[in-house]
């Protein structure tokens, strides 16, 4: 966190200061973050899971947990069906799993006594035929019509044996300290020491928070390890709570919002699922009836789309032409970045646009990446700089190997210079769902625009087009609203106006809307984003660019969504009475006199329902939560230590070894990795042999610096940063350089069955072998900024990496790879190729 | 020393930096703040292998630069932990000296004392001599030889006198570096070191040498372990605190060669006819 959040690692520092907050560090390498901890764990890359297993089992044996909160703010007392197995059972896999297709069928996994498919809320669907490449977003899992209070069986007792909370205990029972030993290689006095501290820091008067970032979730198991310590948070009451929670550390600075306002293909803004062709896209009502919940916040799911599709549609969205739905795009396979860019290299794809991306260098294989380039037609880049998509075609390590060459190359680029974050106006959404906007500081240099200019009059030209083409391939665009005024004498669009549309208004006066309850499901109401709305809730107000900061936690300093609640789920900081947990950890609370919620922050609750409201018979949406159960995303009100639907590896985290891994799973001889995960093997993306490759023994994990930014674009190319880390290095403990002669300073080759990279070696004590099930296991570390363009050029550390994909969110497993490495330079040239060529033969 | 403390004395307030190194996370925000605000170019791309340091040290072209000492962590020990160090950074800068050697040496006027207590070096009556060079007891100035003259911190003076705090310790995330009244941070200082030494860090040190002939420094630092693992000597002194002793010295030197020379202007020709009489043998 120190190094790549340095600014809110300040706030870490004033804890440890402060308020003597215990800091510990899980990380293989020793690193900036490790010198300002109190406690450094290191650890075997991809163990994670086995190590927060660990600590839930600690939690489990020594009854640490925080019991009132764990009875009545988890599923831990909801009982599961008898036909549910565990991985305990089966050797490394839940019941479900269907060997052929290699993906689950998650009926097992309900609560008992919920209705299984085709008795969904609303009426049946028709059966869908999934297969392992059709993504998309399962919200069904969230929204899912099973988990109400209703039909669920509960055992408060926590004693039933399928009740969660023992199906939990029986789970993580071989999580002991001496796996964590045998399988992390951290000593089990160490995590012993962990155990404690962290387990002090929880409790009524007391919470701890955990953050991560893309060393957890850049794995093929990553959604599972954010699992695993989620359940350990919610054991120990550190949800909902000040100074508890889960802190993912994004990897950019609007990471947060690119995914609320959905940059991804598979959900559209809100985290509404884009219809998935086959399940839920025939019509507006099938594709509600599949996503809407009976109770709970996504009981209003017709409110979002259909105001989502008056905000997109405009007077063109009807009752009678179901507003229009029939012109969202569908989901027809895996149109993930992966996907696509396989799609890509096999010559499927025709053109692309690029804007402040660069897979040329941060994409993993970017060898593959950067040559599936050349497969497209045209090809748009826009940005501060040529980055080194821009560039492939005449200075790329392929057209040093002779992959590529100008004269062969067939794209047509075309790169746009971009303005910067200072050079335009705009909003920032940070992980605490705090939107925050800002002005623009000057004009950007030269035919620089911003893109939000880009695709205004982009959108105009192409809608100009389409009026002048009355075919029906062009009803979408030709439906499509897009009225954004323009302004000065770039005609640069009002950014205010996109943020009010995202926060919505009445469609027949043009009124803004106060928030999302206000939405309506009869097209009365447009609003882009339901999760945002409240952010412009009347003319001049835009809340975002508000500066007075009132209180602790910071109310009247921008805008958190949803309803600037600045800690989600917050009724879980009072007891189901409604009244504070303890004085020192006081958040929000019931206010008898007034008959309200009222406290310190806004309350992520309904305002006027009383602690002791319990839902009658049948009670839909709202109605359906009762007045004790804070987690109102969810229709049971509960928070899911199990989850029953909505991912696709499994209701519980359980260790499997990364896709390449020099050691046999521990735990499980049946699945030595996750088996829901893509590895999308083929010959210009293959793997090596797991476990235990003898071509490639050692364990690579790719990182960033303080000083660089992601792929580089911004910081290679800037003199007072380019000086501070001016070459690609790799960091290798003294044990492993003395073993195969690595000497610092000198340059060392580094191979995967993908690439080959050539770095300086830093021999540094800040790493250190561990030792695993009676091995030496040396881990090297490398930086992944460098590329051929900029002040500063080196070698891509990711085209080592292979394309892989998480099965839930389908990222690639960049912090736990095999991996060769040899004193001295790599061969140029061709000479390159022949060498990978030479390696893989030998494997 | 009293004529000196005259020349250079300056009235108004007097600020300085208080550079905390347990709170100092290494992410150098302060060196490329100072080059952005002060129009310092970069000075190359080289990479040192001396940890994450690839800028040396404090120069003509580094103002502010951030140490990187590594040590041999051990699983369980973090580096603030108390028990053992691990990797330890440290923000150097310019001290300000009360009694400044470059100021002293400088024989052209060019640096001068500004209010707020700076020490400053003018660039357009800079003639490039080097003299302070020499003269800084802690290594701090630097000649630019493609340029010519000698440059170092300027105390950010630009922005203290339109009450804007140094660029460095403005842009400081985690207060390491902080910035205002001296007398203030004596103090301060002192109640940080007892609260880290209260909290089993017994090897900090507060840096602030003020019993020696740089009378005292308006960059006080506080450092884990030997400071002069920091670039920071135990007893910094200015060079003219030599003169005395050079000029004795040479006062010394010339009266012997005087007599020597009256001597041997007395004794010579008897001497020579002794000698080659001698040598004629």
């Amino acid at each position: 966190m120190a190094e790549n959040h340095p600014v809110g690692f300040q706030w870490v520092i004033e804890a440890r200061e402060k308020n003597k907050a215990t800091v510990i560090h899980v990380d293989p390498r020793f690193t900036r973050t490790s010198a300002m901890a109190d406690i450094w764990v290191p650890l075997r890359c991809g163990s994670d899971i086995v190590f927060l297993g660990g600590l839930i089992h600690y939690v489990l044996e020594n009854e640490k947990y925080f019991r009132e909160y764990v009875v009545h703010y988890t599923n831990a007392p909801t009982l599961l069906r008898e036909d549910f197995r565990d991985t305990e059972d089966l050797d490394g896999f839940f019941s479900g799993w269907d060997a052929e297709k290699k993906l689950y069928d998650p009926t097992t996994w309900l609560y008992e006594g919920s209705p299984e498919k085709g008795a969904l809320f609303g009426g049946p669907l028709p059966k869908v035929e999934k297969d392992q490449q059709q993504a998309g977003h399962e919200k069904r899992g969230i929204v899912g019509p099973g988990q109400t209070a209703e039909t669920a069986k509960q055992d408060f007792t926590l004693r039933h044996p399928r009740c969660v909370f023992q199906v939990l205990k029986k789970h993580f029972a071989r999580y002991t300290p001496e796996m964590v030993e045998q399988c992390c290689g951290v000593p089990k006095e160490l995590f012993q020491k962990v155990a404690e501290a962290y387990c002090s820091a929880s409790g009524p008067d007391k919470t701890a928070a955990i953050c991560y970032a893309l060393g957890w979730t850049q794995h093929s198991k990553g959604v599972q390890i954010i699992r695993a310590a989620s359940i350990l948070q919610m054991l120990l009451g550190n949800m909902g709570r000040p100074g508890g929670g889960i802190m993912a550390l994004r990897g950019h600075a609007s990471i947060q919002g690119s995914t609320d306002v959905a940059t991804l293909y598979d959900i559209l803004p809100g985290y509404l699922p884009t219809p998935i062709f086959n399940r839920d896209a025939r019509s507006l009502k099938d594709y509600i009836t599949y996503n809407k919940a009976k109770t709970g916040v996504w009981s209003d799911f017709d409110k979002y789309i259909i105001s989502f599709l008056k905000a997109y549609y405009g007077d063109s969205a009807t009752a009678e032409n179901d507003f229009c739905f029939d012109y969202l795009p569908r989901v027809t396979g895996d149109h993930s970045h992966f996907g696509f860019w396989l799609d890509m290299a096999d010559g499927k794809v025709e053109g692309l646009f690029l804007m402040g991306q660069n897979p040329g260098v941060g994409g993993p294989n970017a060898r593959l990446e950067r040559k599936a380039l050349a497969k497209l037609k045209w090809l748009v880049v826009r940005d501060m700089v040529e980055v080194e998509p821009a560039s492939f075609w005449y200075k790329s390590p392929e057209v040093e190997r002779g992959e590529l060459s100008p004269e062969t190359v067939a794209t047509e680029v075309f790169l746009f210079p971009a303005s910067g974050v200072s050079e335009k106006a705009g909003t920032f959404t940070n992980t605490q769902r705090l939107l925050q906007f800002h002005e623009k500081g000057g004009d950007p240099p030269g035919d620089s625009t911003s893109d939000t200019w880009f695709m205004v009059h982009l959108g105009r030209r192409l809608k100009a087009k389409a009026a002048a083409d009355p075919r029906p391939r062009n009803a979408p665009l030709n439906a499509l609203k897009w009225d954004y005024s323009v302004a000065g004498k770039d005609a640069e669009p009002k950014v205010e106006e996109v943020l009010q549309e995202i926060n919505g208004w009445t469609t027949a006066d043009h009124r803004l809307i106060s928030g999302s309850s206000e939405l309506q499901a009869d097209g009365s109401t447009a609003c882009g984003t339901w999760i945002y709305s409240g952010c412009y809730p009347e003319p001049g107000r835009n809340r975002p660019n508000e500066r007075q900061s009132r209180d602790l936690y910071g109310h009247g300093w921008g805008f958190a969504w949803p309803s600037d609640r600045r800690i989600l789920y917050n009724r879980a900081s009072a007891r189901p009475d409604g009244k504070p947990w303890s004085e020192r950890k006081k958040l929000v609370w019931w206010d008898e006199q007034q008959r309200q919620w009222t406290g310190l922050d806004v309350p992520d609750f309904y305002r006027d329902k009383p602690p002791d409201y319990k839902p009658p018979e049948g009670a839909v949406g709202a109605a359906g939560i009762g007045g004790d159960q804070p987690f109102i995303l969810h229709p049971d009100g509960v928070a899911w230590l199990f989850v029953s639907a909505g991912l696709k590896d499994g209701p519980l985290p359980t260790h499997y070894e990364p896709l390449e891994s020099p050691l046999p799973n521990p735990l499980y001889k049946g699945s030595n990795s996750d088996p829901a995960a893509m590895k999308r093997e083929r010959p210009d993306n293959p793997y090596a042999r797991s476990p235990g490759d003898p071509s490639f023994p050692y364990v690579l994990s790719t990182y960033r610096l303080t000083e660089h930014h992601t792929a580089g674009g911004m910081s290679r190319t800037l003199s007072h940063l380019a000086e501070l880390q001016p070459e690609l290095f790799c960091e290798v403990s003294p044990e492993l350089a003395s073993e195969i002669g690595l000497k610092h300073g000198a340059f060392a080759t580094i191979t995967s069955p993908r690439g080959i990279v050539e770095a300086r070696v830093m021999v540094t004590n800040r790493l250190k072998p561990l030792s695993v099930e009676g091995r030496s296991i040396h881990q090297i570390g490398i930086p992944f900024h460098f590329g051929t363009n900029g002040l500063v050029t080196g070698d891509s550390a990711n085209d080592l990496l292979p394309i892989s994909e998480e099965p839930n969110v389908r990222i690639m497993e960049a912090k736990a790879l095999v991996c060769d490495i040899t004193p001295g330079r790599r061969p140029r040239g061709k000479a390159a190729l022949e060498f990978l060529a030479r390696k893989m033969e030998a494997a | 020393m009293s004529t000196a403390t005259n020349l250079q004395g300056h009235s108004g307030q007097t600020t300085a930096f208080l550079t905390d190194s347990t709170l100092c996370i290494g992410c150098k925000a302060c060196e490329v703040a100072c080059k952005e605000w002060n129009g310092v170019s970069a000075d190359g791309f080289d990479w040192s292998g001396f940890s994450y340091d690839n800028t040396g040290a404090v120069g003509h072209s580094t103002w502010r630069h951030v140490k990187f000492v590594e040590g041999n962590p051990q699983p369980g020990f973090g580096g603030n932990a108390g028990e053992a160090i691990s990797w330890e950074f440290s923000s150097d800068v310019c001290k300000h000296c009360e009694v400044a050697g470059c100021l002293e040496a400088c024989p052209t006027g060019a640096i001068t004392r500004m209010e707020f207590g700076a020490v400053y070096v003018q660039p357009d009556v800079c003639n490039g001599c080097s003299y302070c060079v020499v003269a800084c007891p802690f290594g701090v100035v630097q000649k630019n030889v493609e340029d010519g003259r000698a440059f170092k911190c300027t105390f950010c003076s630009d922005r203290q006198r339109v009450g804007l705090e140094p660029a460095c310790a403005k842009a400081c995330p985690t207060q390491s570096i902080k910035f205002g009244e001296i007398n203030q941070f004596r103090n301060e200082a002192q109640d940080r070191l007892q609260e880290l030494k209260a909290r089993g860090i017994e090897d900090a040190t507060v840096y602030d040498p003020q019993d020696t002939s740089v009378g005292g420094i308006h960059s006080i630092f506080l450092v884990r372990g030997d400071p002069r693992t920091y670039n920071l000597p135990p007893k910094p002194e200015v060079p003219t605190i030599y003169l005395k002793d050079g000029w004795r010295s040479a006062g010394i030197a010339a009266g012997m060669m005087v007599v020597a020379g009256l001597a041997a202007f007395l004794s010579t020709p008897a001497k020579n006819g002794k000698r080659l009489e001698g040598a004629g043998r």
